[in-house]
């Protein structure tokens, strides 16, 4: 019989496998100082010493792409923990306990999910303030009803089940109900969803940093080195090409890992 | 009927938690408006002054009573940079924010519709898996980048059109309309690839229904079948993206809005949380929701009336 591969895994591990090695990198080595400015070397287009050119302000572009990294990937992963510990939360307790507290937490979540996702961030960004924790708190409050969605949806349905019954006659708390027993059985359509998210998250971030109220210099971040590079098109496309393939590649790999759980996991 | 007046509730009552939690987010939380507004230098009297004029004074309830009022009458208050009364700014900007979503919806819906069918249709060939391929490229691309890419491409290399140089409707419909364009596929090209994803997956499993297999064993042709009949069963699938989608275009018009200086509500939006201006981002969020919620309110009364089967229940 012939072996099943599973392509979108396979591409999307490879993909994310390539961004985490940048990041690793960039713990230790970047070729230069990213935040080093240096007016005689502006606007170098790709060279074999700025291997990705250099900016207006005459820093190298790779540099600061792979420090960009370690910034982007912290956000994602933080938003999406924020997100899906408290959206798995109101989840379960909403599945679980249903009736009035069930019908709460979902009018909640349709309220969240009335606003389109970037004006609810705005919202938040303006009376937070800017900056990467704000961001995080923001993004992640966000994310936290779909999540919560999914998680709901799965305790209606395992709750039913046989083995969940019987813990709850062998005297088990709810508690220990949802968490022990229910919840390892919606993994999952959660992970699907989780990576999904990553990709949501890390796009997310570049909007909001594209628009300025994100990641605050001197932290380089890939969305506001695409909006700075914006002034620049005539002079330096490369300057904003460059944070874009990164992004893309990097979503790409998240994308293609959540088709391939998906497929996996049906 | 019953169910259209079920959802009038559920959508005024969603409005007034939409409207509460906008006002409570921007005046709750800590720091005094006014403050915020004038500086931290600024003398004592003006911000008595300007505490005053916002009626900051009051009651938070009465507050939020008080601008619920003005807010329906349309009275917006004056907007503290601008001196004009925030009703002007925004009409002026409606039309424009308008027609980039009825422009982005339309070469959505042109391109998807057609690509969608046809990808189902060739379900399992190599033509299959290279559009799929290029749809998930599509969507891992933010649209701001693609607007970027589109004026590197369009405004530097082809000389197609210059990107700042917005034209007014007012002045010059056509060539507002050829400046609109460009946004327009930039905002619609990832939700393109959305389209396709759902509706080919749609109409594959149409394909296997057995009114399919009457209707060709009845000698109907294959596109006959899949354009009258599939597509009106996969219509609902579509409706109810739209509803998401709509609110997407929305978000996402605020950042292309930007990046294209296109002067709509998204852009002005963006101007009043960067200055601060509470009252003015107040309302223009108020206003964003409203139409969203409103929005996905018309495609649920279209979806219970295109499908008689869900009236019934």
């Amino acid at each position: 019989m012939k072996k099943h591969i599973n392509w979108n895994l396979v591409v999307g591990l490879i993909l994310t496998a390539f961004i985490l090695v940048l990041m690793i990198i960039g713990f230790f080595y970047t070729p230069f100082d990213p935040n080093k400015m240096s007016v005689l070397e502006k606007f170098q287009s790709p060279n074999l010493r700025h291997l990705l050119g250099t900016d207006n302000f005459g820093r190298d572009i790779l540099s600061r792409i792979i420090t960009g990294t370690k910034t982007t990937l912290f956000v994602g992963t933080s938003t999406v923990v924020f997100g899906v510990f408290f959206g798995v939360l109101f989840g379960a307790i909403a599945g679980y306990t249903g009736g009035w507290i069930d019908e709460l937490i979902m009018r909640m979540n349709d309220a969240l999910t009335a606003f389109p996702g970037i004006l609810l961030a705005l919202v938040l960004v303006t009376v937070l303030g800017q900056g990467k924790y704000q961001i995080i708190l923001a993004l992640g409050i966000i994310f936290i009803p779909s999540y919560s969605r999914i998680t709901r949806s799965g305790f209606l349905q395992v709750k039913e089940l046989e083995f969940a019954k019987s813990a709850k006659v062998f005297g088990a708390s709810p508690f220990r109900i949802m968490f022990v027993h229910i919840l390892p059985n919606i993994y999952p359509a959660l992970l699907s969803a989780i990576t999904i998210g990553f990709s949501n998250a890390i796009l997310a971030e570049a909007s909001m940093s594209f628009l300025g109220f994100g990641v605050q210099p001197p932290d380089p971040s890939w969305g506001r080195m695409l909006s700075e590079s914006q002034s620049y098109l005539f002079n330096a496309p490369w300057y904003a090409i460059a944070p874009g393939i990164i992004i893309i590649i990097t979503v790409l790999g998240f994308n293609f890992i959540s088709e391939g759980l998906r497929r996996k996991f049906g | 009927m019953r169910y259209i007046l079920k959802r009038i509730v559920t959508l005024i009552v969603t409005l007034i938690l939409v409207s509460g939690i906008t006002f409570l987010a921007f005046n709750v939380l800590p720091g005094d408006p006014a403050l915020v507004m004038l500086g931290t230098d600024a003398s004592p009297q003006k911000i008595v002054a300007l505490r005053q004029e916002l009626g900051l004074n009051e009651s938070l309830p009465k507050r939020y009573v008080s601008w619920i009022e003005n807010f329906v009458k349309g009275d917006l208050g004056k907007s503290i940079r601008f001196a004009e009364p925030v009703k002007d700014l925004v009409t002026k900007r409606i039309p424009v924010t308008f027609s980039l979503t009825i422009m982005s919806l339309l070469i959505i819906f042109i391109v998807a519709i057609p690509l969608g069918i046809f990808t189902a249709k060739k379900e399992g060939t190599v033509i299959d898996t290279v559009i799929t391929v290029v749809c998930q490229i599509n969507m891992a691309i933010p649209s701001f980048f693609l607007g970027i890419i589109l004026m590197i491409l369009f405004g530097v290399i082809l000389k197609f059109f210059s990107p700042g140089r917005y034209v007014d409707y007012n002045q010059d419909f056509i060539g507002f309309l050829k400046y609109m364009i460009m946004p327009a596929i930039a905002i619609a090209l990832p939700n393109i690839s959305i389209v396709v994803k759902f509706l080919r997956a749609s109409v594959i499993q149409q394909m296997k229904q057995d009114y399919v297999r009457t209707a060709y064993s009845k000698g109907n042709s294959e596109n006959k079948i899949l354009y009258r009949h599939i597509l009106k069963n996969s219509l609902i699938t579509i409706i109810t993206l739209m509803g998401m989608i709509i609110s997407e275009i929305l978000g996402v018009s605020i950042i292309i809005e930007q990046l294209f200086g296109v002067p709509g509500i998204g852009s002005i939006l963006i101007m009043a949380i960067s200055t601060r201006d509470f009252p003015l981002t107040q309302d223009l969020v108020i206003y964003f929701a409203f139409i969203v919620v409103f929005i996905n309110f018309l495609v649920d009364i279209l979806y219970q009336v295109i499908d008689p089967r869900i009236r019934i229940r």
